[in-house]
């Protein structure tokens, strides 16, 4: 039933020398959320802005497909205070759009309250909820989030994952979301990538908590509500994220325990 | 009282002031006054350049301050220097390169105040024709692609993303801001050209609440200033550029002064 709509394959990215992300790949399906996970500088956001084709992969390949509609939220939308805007009207910008295409987003995120306030006024979870509603007007067959609970506060974020999951549900679309903290959005993920710089491990939520390599990214604090899942991994990192040679006792490696995401 | 030079500054300088109204917007939106101040710079270098090979100075001008834009946006994409760095090597290298050629025409009598603050005397009736085909090609093309380019300042990647082409936008905006730039030199002159751009859309800011009402706004407080300054300065015989200014500040000064509930 599931049928891809992204495919990346081998793909390499590198700045000024740097490689950011190293021979990733992975696809995305219909109807699926998906998050992306990893610390600070792990090519998080890069590895979005390819799939979103704002940043041109060095090598391996990007495919979507044909006219897929994606909606985006930017991990920081920072509009210049000179630039007069209300809420309403940054709705309105850049696509010819009917009123009831623009009353059904605006339903959707329950931000009718403050369609003519000034944007820069909003709170942080306001300005979120706008940004989504955004996203949602193209009708997108595939919501991209760079951290879409950024400076909200925890009942926010909640709140936040809840409604992600229920435009999942209505609009049927897929989702692709970066997060930090795995705990959150779990109840609202179908499928975790963790990565740093390359993909160490992939799969259900519950599973991704107990690999070794989430728990060396991560810290033991962050897995300890979770039982242990006893496994090793095929590579360790050292504090700069680097692979070090596998511990001699390895005996899966991620691929292994890689889940499809299933529904 | 109305003398024919006189009728010729007004018609140009609020042609000017037209369309400096919604590219000084976007000058003042996306923070690139000081791209203005270069581009003006580098004006007097097409003056320079028209005297010496004797070809026609607003043609010259045009040339010149396009192809500085078009330069700079190439330079920008080079990441040893920061562009307001480079901006000020550029503005202030295409003036002195400007003086220096100026200085070697010796034949040529050349009233270089009026190319540095402006001169009523100096607009032509085909002044106003540059003017009127610069004025009326740079509102047409803000006009059709006015949601584009409102798009990429909100936020050039959400932009990218829902198909508006930012790079060709880009530059399509510099180089109208560099055309408005060269016609509108004879009036203000060099040295003050950023400030219609930029004081008639701060004036602006604080009375609107979209950025159409903001550019529409800046466009008729320019307009006021340019009435105002030229008036005066044909009255006690004052530099037509600095003129303008004044008013356009007294008019900023009064907007900000001027005591109003919250702002937007």
């Amino acid at each position: 039933m599931n049928t891809d709509i992204v495919r990346l394959e081998q793909v390499n990215i590198s700045f000024s020398g740097k490689e950011v992300v190293k021979n990733v790949s992975f696809n995305l399906h219909t109807n699926c959320i998906t998050t992306l996970i990893g610390p600070n500088g792990a090519g998080k956001t890069t590895l979005v802005k390819t799939v979103l084709g704002l940043i041109k992969p060095d090598s391996g390949s990007v495919w979507l497909k044909e006219d897929l509609v994606i909606g985006y939220v930017p991990q920081k939308l920072h509009i210049d205070s000179t630039f007069p805007l209300t809420v309403l009207r940054f709705l309105q910008i850049s696509r010819d759009l009917s009123d009831t295409a623009i009353a059904d987003a605006v339903a959707s995120v329950n931000i009718s309250n403050l369609l003519q306030s000034s944007i820069h006024g909003l709170s942080g979870g306001e300005m979120q909820r706008v940004l989504l509603a955004r996203a949602l007007l193209g009708n997108p067959q595939l919501l991209v989030l760079d951290e879409p609970v950024q400076g909200v506060d925890i009942n926010g974020q909640i709140e936040l994952y809840q409604l992600i999951s229920e435009i999942r549900k209505q609009r049927g679309c897929s989702v692709l979301m970066i997060s930090h903290d795995l705990h959150l959005v779990m109840s609202a993920t179908d499928h975790v990538i963790c990565m740093n710089q390359h993909i160490c491990c992939s799969g259900h939520p519950e599973k991704i908590t107990s690999d070794p390599s989430y728990i060396d990214l991560f810290g033991a604090a962050s897995a300890k509500t979770m039982a242990l899942y006893a496994h090793h991994h095929n590579h360790d990192h050292n504090l700069h994220g680097d692979v070090l040679p596998a511990s001699p006792n390895a005996t899966l490696t991620s691929e292994q325990h890689q889940q499809e995401c299933n529904h | 009282m109305f003398y024919d030079f006189l009728l010729y500054a007004l018609l140009g300088g609020v042609g000017v002031a037209l369309v400096a109204g919604p590219l000084g917007s976007f000058v003042v939106w996306r923070r690139m006054s000081y791209f203005g101040d270069s581009l003006a710079h580098s004006a007097l270098l097409g003056v320079a350049i028209g005297i010496f090979f004797e070809i026609n100075l607003n043609i010259a001008i045009i040339v010149c301050c396009l192809l500085l834009a078009i330069l700079l946006v190439a330079m920008q994409k080079q990441h040893f220097i920061a562009t307001d760095t480079l901006l000020g090597i550029m503005a202030h290298s295409s003036l002195s390169l400007g003086l220096v050629t100026i200085s070697f025409i010796e034949d040529a009598r050349i009233d270089l105040m009026a190319f540095l603050f402006g001169d009523l005397l100096a607009i032509l009736p085909e002044d106003l024709l540059w003017i009127l085909l610069g004025g009326v090609l740079v509102l047409s093309l803000l006009y059709y692609y006015w949601p584009q380019m409102i798009a990429m300042t909100i936020n050039e990647e959400l932009a990218a993303v829902e198909g508006v082409s930012v790079a060709k936008m880009r530059l399509l905006l510099m180089l109208m801001i560099a055309l408005v730039i060269a016609v509108a030199m004879k009036i203000v002159g060099v040295l003050l050209i950023t400030s219609l751009l930029i004081i008639p859309a701060a004036s602006a800011r604080p009375l609107s609440r979209s950025p159409e009402k903001m550019a529409l706004l800046a466009s008729l407080l320019g307009c006021a200033a340019v009435v105002i300054g030229l008036l005066a300065s044909f009255e006690f015989d004052t530099p037509a550029g600095p003129s303008v200014v004044v008013a356009a500040m007294a008019i900023f000064m009064s907007i900000y002064l001027w005591p109003r509930k919250a702002s937007h």
